[in-house]
């Protein structure tokens, strides 16, 4: 049997709905009809009442989901595509984000971003905004790029006393696959080594883990080898994962799919440029996509975001420092 | 649960009782009014303490709105859910919010609800059914949505949840999408409006083009009350009735009030774009002055009495203020300094 990173998102909804009576889903077209990528396919039906069609209304839907849990219960809401959390965006960094900073009530909401570019979706279904959500005090940001991950990281976001912003990466619905969904992981905060190695730190997330590891492979048969460090949660960030890695290898890549102003990179960079600065033998290098919107086209689309190609070519640069 | 913050208890109503066909309109009455009273004697202290220096940030008042939000938070019962707005001093006291939280949250005491972290309009208790407001407008009523939603998950009934907004308010996609997700999930939600004019300084002719807000009821598919904002007795009849109507189970309910707003935005501003002519036009008037020349001409209250209820919101005023002010101020030290409620993030987030 293989489950794929999208079934592994709907099984963890399943299992959350099941043994928790307090958790339902609620956002547009989550019912009946599934959700528009199928992430709650046949939820409404398994679990009556508790999947909820919502109006096209972010700001709204987030509000509510902020008072179901005010008042008991964890919901899910699931943003039609990450892009259009920023109508929600006042409710999240406001309202969520703020809580429990100020009646130390807390505010157990899981908000689900399908995040990040495929061809031909154009400047407003591609988004990666976990650089936007992590800037704010009060929110997890999780940032799965497994099947695996994407299982028990929703199970324990949806755990979670605090709100999560989950930004799960459509890139990945229907090309990841695995064997078997895993029973533990690794908690919220806490970086993997996705692949071992001595000469170079490739510290990424979501989708861009998959390109850096086919660069590791790629430069391993040219003889370097290669550390990904998959971050797994971007907030919080697990520093001390990152700068383990750069002490092992003295060369940092860090490489994220977001936009190159500011962000998860930049913070990377920053942090281990300030406590870890004896640690490098060469300057703390990043690789994000281009500044400009998201293109539609896929000519453009390739060229705009990170890829295997452009890692590899920031890599070797590096190594050669 | 509201009983368990109340350190203000309801006063009792106090003189001869009156025998007549409106009798059963005078206890009512006579409570708001006294709930009024203490609001707008607890408004007036604390422009004076602004005045003073004494308040950390700003100070919005509530006068002219006590009618209005009185008959709103009077009518609520514990375990019912309240997002005030600014101007809901008088709805918040008679729903059961003590003195002592009004007076520690706008001078800063660690002992307040919001221990220094948030201040003076945007106090709260989640666990007592009121929320705490956040600055930006509209966004408080699908919260109340929310828990609505959440008790009828868990199949408890009975109870509803009332938002506060003004004129200005009802122009934010916020308010509109709540209101319609109301609307569609049938929600026991009870909006009141007050349409006191003016939002900041921004007249009503320049905030919305529909004849008159209720209008906007039919559009949402929810019933609209209308009430004379200066008129107590209009207040409570409006909100009784869309309240019954909520606990009813014939969805949300829109109440809105016309009234004038009888201070500026905050105590920071004059109000001086506000015409003449809107203060002496019938929106203009004071309600706390209708409603006690009403309760003196029917004689639900003579006018000693309503002396004696004055000398007893001042002294609880006074008290107030002088515990608070002897009260520790938040201490950076002593802070956790944490955002998140999970004891394993903690100084996770700072670089």
């Amino acid at each position: 049997m293989s489950i794929t990173y999208l079934e592994a998102i709907r099984a963890a909804q399943a299992r959350a709905l099941e043994q928790d009576p307090r958790v339902f889903i609620y956002g547009q077209d989550v019912g009946a009809f599934g959700g528009a990528f199928k992430a709650t396919k046949n939820l409404a039906r398994d679990f009556p009442g508790r999947v909820l069609d919502s109006p096209i209304s972010e700001d709204a839907i987030v509000g509510a989901a902020i008072g179901a849990a005010m008042d008991g219960m964890r919901p899910i809401v699931e943003m039609q595509f990450a892009d259009f959390s920023s109508v929600a965006f006042n409710q999240i960094v406001n309202q969520a984000a703020t809580l429990y900073w100020r009646t130390r009530v807390p505010c157990p909401i899981t908000i689900r971003l399908p995040s990040g570019g495929t061809a031909g979706s154009g400047p407003f279904h591609s988004q990666s905004l976990e650089v936007i959500y992590a800037h704010f005090p009060g929110l997890v940001v999780m940032t799965p790029a497994t099947v695996e991950d994407a299982y028990t990281m929703l199970l324990e976001a949806v755990a979670i006393d605090d709100p999560v912003i989950f930004c799960e990466h459509k890139f990945l619905y229907y090309h990841l696959k695995a064997d078997r969904l895993p029973d533990e992981s690794l908690p919220a905060g806490k970086a993997r080594i996705a692949r071992p190695g001595r000469d170079l730190s490739i510290v990424t997330y979501s989708a861009m883990l998959h390109e850096s590891l086919a660069v590791a492979e790629e430069l391993a048969g040219q003889g370097s080898e290669i550390e990904v460090v998959d971050l797994r949660t971007v907030k919080p960030l697990d520093t001390d994962t990152v700068m383990a890695s750069v002490a092992r290898t003295g060369r940092l890549l860090c490489v994220g799919e977001s936009w190159p102003w500011g962000g998860v990179t930049a913070e990377v960079v920053a942090r281990v440029a300030a406590d870890g600065f004896g640690l490098l033998d060469a300057p703390p290098q990043r690789l994000n996509c281009k500044d400009t919107p998201v293109p539609f086209h896929p000519n453009l689309w390739t060229a705009h975001r990170p890829t295997a190609r452009s890692i590899a070519s920031a890599a070797r640069d590096l190594l050669r420092l | 649960m509201v009983q368990s913050f109340l350190t203000t208890m309801p006063p009792p109503v106090a003189g001869a009782a009156t025998v007549e066909a409106g009798a059963s309109a005078r206890e009512p009455y006579a409570r708001a009014f006294q709930w009024m009273l203490l609001a707008r004697h607890l408004d007036d202290k604390l422009a004076s303490l602004y005045r003073g220096g004494k308040i950390i940030g700003g100070v919005f008042l509530g006068r002219g709105q006590e009618a209005l939000s009185a008959a709103l938070g009077m009518q609520l019962r514990p375990g019912d859910l309240f997002a005030p707005l600014i101007r809901d001093l008088a709805g918040r006291l008679a729903f059961g919010e003590s003195v002592l939280d009004v007076v520690r949250t706008h001078l800063g005491s660690v002992l307040g609800p919001m221990r220094g972290r948030d201040g003076n309009v945007h106090r709260g208790r989640p666990k007592a059914g009121v929320l705490p407001m956040i600055s930006h407008l509209g966004a408080m009523v699908s919260v109340v949505n929310g828990a609505l939603m959440a008790r009828r998950f868990r199949g408890e009934h009975g109870h509803i949840g009332a938002a506060s907004i003004g004129d200005g308010g009802t122009s934010t996609g916020s308010f509109h999408e709540a209101l319609n997700q109301a609307a569609v999930e049938k929600l026991p939600l009870v909006v009141v409006v007050a349409d006191n004019q003016f939002a900041y300084s921004t007249p009503s002719s320049r905030q919305f083009a529909c004849r008159d807000l209720l209008d906007r009821a039919a559009g949402y598919g929810v019933t609209g009350h209308s009430a004379d904002g200066t008129d107590l007795g209009s207040c409570l009849d409006a909100i009784s009735r869309a309240m019954a109507f909520a606990r009813g189970g014939r969805g949300p309910q829109m109440v809105v009030a016309k009234l004038l707003r009888l201070c500026g935005h905050g105590e920071h501003d004059d109000g001086a774009y506000v015409e003449s002519r809107l203060k002496r036009a019938p929106a203009g008037r004071d309600c706390v002055r209708v409603a006690e020349s009403h309760l003196v001409k029917l004689d639900w209250a003579s006018a000693e009495t309503v002396k004696q209820w004055r000398a007893t919101a001042v002294q609880q005023v006074e008290d107030a203020v002088a515990t608070a002010q002897r009260e520790p101020l938040p201490d950076p030290a002593k802070d956790d300094w944490r955002a998140l409620s999970e004891a394993r993030f903690a100084g996770t987030h700072e670089a």
